[in-house]
């Protein structure tokens, strides 16, 4: 499946054009992120088998950040109901992308459904510096709204 | 940094005459049954000298009352305040107790429960956030109304003890279900979030004065089998609250660990992936740790879904962990009718009813009977996501899993059952949604008064349920707390309702604009605080059915915590 090019990407928060964004890169979809979603455990797809490690694109919304600067937030395939960040015992839904951007910018896209490109990484991973645990990651990211 | 030290009477200088205490725990007033556990904490404010800070219970050094040392901890987790604590202690003689810290005084009343044991079992279900017009609405869909009268009773209406319960915390008049779950599980009061302690200081969720719960006393006191059964995440509130000890009710890792200790005989519900060790892709856990395989290992038999949890009764297990969800098990409406929710993903979830069935055949092999909680949780879920046909559909599930648990009884006579909710909602039935109305938005299609007239539903099926909502003329059960939403007055047939969205910034919520292009849709401004995503729980009484030995003790107004006291005593609970 290819993609148009997104008419306005922010990259660091800087309206740019991304040099590494071309025709024909590959997207990915929140409904083929896993094959299995079982009681003792969750099975990527083969697809994100396949394309982990190279330039993918997603759409989804933007999470409410947990600071207004960063360079990591949360995608999600619905807008969120609930605000984890903001309440202790309100839980992410399992299918989220972690987005760990290319720098550190302001998130004024929060509650916005974006696009967004980088590079996938999966696994189970701990953010060294709030904890955060993720199976799903795009890496060197940048986005635009959707 | 705390100083810890041993309460040895006179290790510090007498340097000002006694302190004034600040909190005592058990709180005043507290209903305590003779034998059951709890942590005794006093809290002083500042920095006291030991010997100022001086406790007596019933005029005796707490511990001689108690016959075990205290502990002292000055400005405790390295706040202003210091602490004395003696954890692990009963008071084995019923009576009236006083406490007094410095100038500061509480009494206890100790109750025993008098032989003989009335009940061997108790069922206790809890609808969660069952309110009257939940009943109301599940009676009329379910049993269908003509000239005024119903077509038949519910099983829940059908029972012949009833009492007004209020459900009040420590610290507030409208309460949350961890706290209001621990008043019946504990027969204490405590303060929204907690569950199986009271809400001192400490700043670790797990450190909390403790009270010991029902699924610990059955088990330790007379050696029953327990059973904690819902459709929620097991961790949730509602079952978490027959075994936990934590100010913070999200504490779900934790809160599986409890479990564990506890070992209930039957564990049933959704939320699988606090079980799993972290490495395993979905795993909610810090730790490597699978309770699962760790439950396994200990002679459970695990079902991930309906069928092998049927056939796990059918093989005669004796012990039994069911996950059937990662997170909530669907409700009725999506599970049978819809096909919504997860049931993609998880298409063979059990019905409360099949819960039910299983746990009576594998908790009535104990010869000392058994303590079986089973709880339709999603009443509450789906009253707080504005889904009003979803919590009548789950308030008739409620009402079949009842009917499964009084046929049981009727073989015996010697079990228990209970039905309330343990919070209420603001939610009532205000007439009818009728499509034959001229306009198009809700107000226009509101039938009030005499132009509420009986709803159009198909004749429920067998199990009491129409085989469709989304007919011209409907129940309006309205909701009197909400966020800002769009609201068409029409059921929502692709899958719960999402009211409100996360704003752009922390702590705010907007409409969730997918709702606000539905035919006839209308911005509702919300009126609720700002930082409130969905309906809120409300402060009113619920209505409490009962029906078995024990059940006379249930008449008029009671408080919460007087539910454990009528287990307790029908159990003979005390020493």
């Amino acid at each position: 499946m290819t993609v148009s090019l997104p008419r306005r990407l922010v990259l660091g928060g800087v309206l740019a054009t991304l040099p590494g964004l071309a025709w024909g890169r590959e997207m990915l979809r929140f409904d083929g992120l896993y094959k299995k979603y079982g009681v003792r455990g969750m099975e990527f797809s083969d697809r994100v088998r396949q394309l982990a490690g190279t330039p993918v694109d997603i759409t989804g919304y933007m999470a409410p950040p947990l600071k207004a600067e960063s360079n990591f937030f949360v995608l999600s395939s619905e807008p969120l109901s609930i605000c984890p960040f903001c309440e202790s015992d309100a839980d992410w839904p399992v299918d989220i992308v972690v987005i760990y951007l290319r720098h550190v910018a302001p998130l004024t896209s929060a509650g916005a459904r974006v696009t967004v490109s980088g590079r996938l990484d999966t696994g189970s991973w701990s953010d060294p510096d709030t904890g955060f645990v993720s199976l799903l990651r795009l890496m060197d990211a940048a986005y635009a709204l959707a | 940094m705390s100083l810890r030290v041993v309460l040895t009477v006179g290790m510090l200088a007498a340097a000002s005459a006694a302190t004034q205490a600040q909190t005592i725990y058990p709180l005043n007033r507290a209903d305590i049954l003779t034998g059951a556990k709890f942590d005794f904490k006093v809290e002083f404010p500042g920095a006291p000298a030991e010997a100022d800070a001086k406790v007596t219970i019933a005029g005796r050094d707490p511990a001689a009352f108690f016959g075990k040392p205290g502990t002292f901890v000055r400005n405790e987790d390295g706040q202003d305040y210091s602490s004395y604590v003696i954890r692990d202690v009963s008071i084995p003689t019923a009576g009236a107790v006083a406490v007094e810290a410095g100038a500061a005084k509480v009494s206890w009343d100790v109750y025993a429960t008098p032989a003989p044991r009335k009940a061997k079992n108790v069922i206790l279900f809890i609808g969660d956030g069952l309110s009257i017009a939940h009943r109301t609405a599940a009676r009329i869909l379910s049993k269908g109304i003509a000239e005024g009268k119903y077509g038949g009773e519910l099983e829940i209406d059908d029972m012949p003890a009833m009492a007004l319960i209020s459900t009040a915390g420590s610290d507030s008049i409208v309460t949350d279900s961890a706290n209001s779950m621990s008043a019946y599980t504990s027969g204490h009061k405590s303060c929204v979030n907690a569950l199986g302690v009271y809400c001192a200081r400490n700043k670790n969720t797990l450190d909390h004065p403790k009270v010991e719960t029902l699924g610990e006393l059955t088990k330790r006191r007379l050696g029953m089998a327990v059973g904690v059964v819902t459709n929620t995440e097991i961790e949730d509130a509602t079952p978490a609250g027959m075994v936990s000890h934590t100010r913070r009710r999200s504490d779900y890792n934790d809160i599986v660990e409890m479990f564990y200790k506890v070992k209930p005989d039957v564990i049933m519900g959704g939320g699988s992936v606090n079980w799993l060790a972290k490495s395993t892709p979905g795993s909610r856990r810090t730790d490597e740790r699978d309770y699962i395989k760790m439950f396994e290992a200990d002679g459970y038999t695990f079902a991930g879904t309906s069928t092998e949890m049927l056939a796990a009764g059918k093989a005669g297990a004796r012990k039994l962990l069911g996950l059937f969800n990662t997170g909530n098990v669907d409700g009725a409406l999506d599970r049978m009718f819809l096909k919504k929710g997860t049931v993609g993903r998880f298409p063979d979830q059990p019905d409360l009813t099949d819960q039910v069935r299983v746990s009576l055949d594998i908790l009535s092999k104990s010869d000392k009977g058994f303590m079986l909680m089973v709880e339709s949780g999603r009443i509450d879920k789906y009253s707080h996501s504005l889904d009003a046909e979803r919590a009548i559909y789950d308030t008739i599930m409620l009402d079949n899993a009842v009917k499964v648990a009084k046929q049981f009884a009727a073989k015996d006579n010697d079990t228990l059952i209970i039905v309330v909710g343990d919070h209420a909602h603001p939610v009532s039935v205000i007439g009818v949604y009728d499509d034959e109305r001229p306009g198009q938005t809700p107000r226009e299609k509101l039938g009030v008064y005499a132009d509420a007239k009986a709803p159009n539903y198909s004749k429920p099926n067998a199990d009491g349920y129409p085989d469709s909502v989304d007919v011209s003329r409907r129940i309006a059960l309205n909701f009197g707390t909400f966020p800002d939403n769009c609201f068409n007055a029409k059921p929502y047939l692709d899958g719960e309702n999402v009211p409100a969205v996360a704003g752009a910034t922390a702590n705010t919520f907007v409409a969730n604009e997918k709702n606000c292009t539905r035919p006839g849709s209308v911005r509702m401004t919300g009126n609720i605080p700002f930082d409130g995503n969905t309906e809120t729980h409300s402060g009113d009484d619920v209505l409490l059915t009962a029906m078995g030995p024990g059940s006379d003790m249930f008449h008029g107004h009671m408080p919460n915590v007087r539910v454990f006291k009528v287990i307790a005593t029908a159990l003979g609970l005390g020493e």
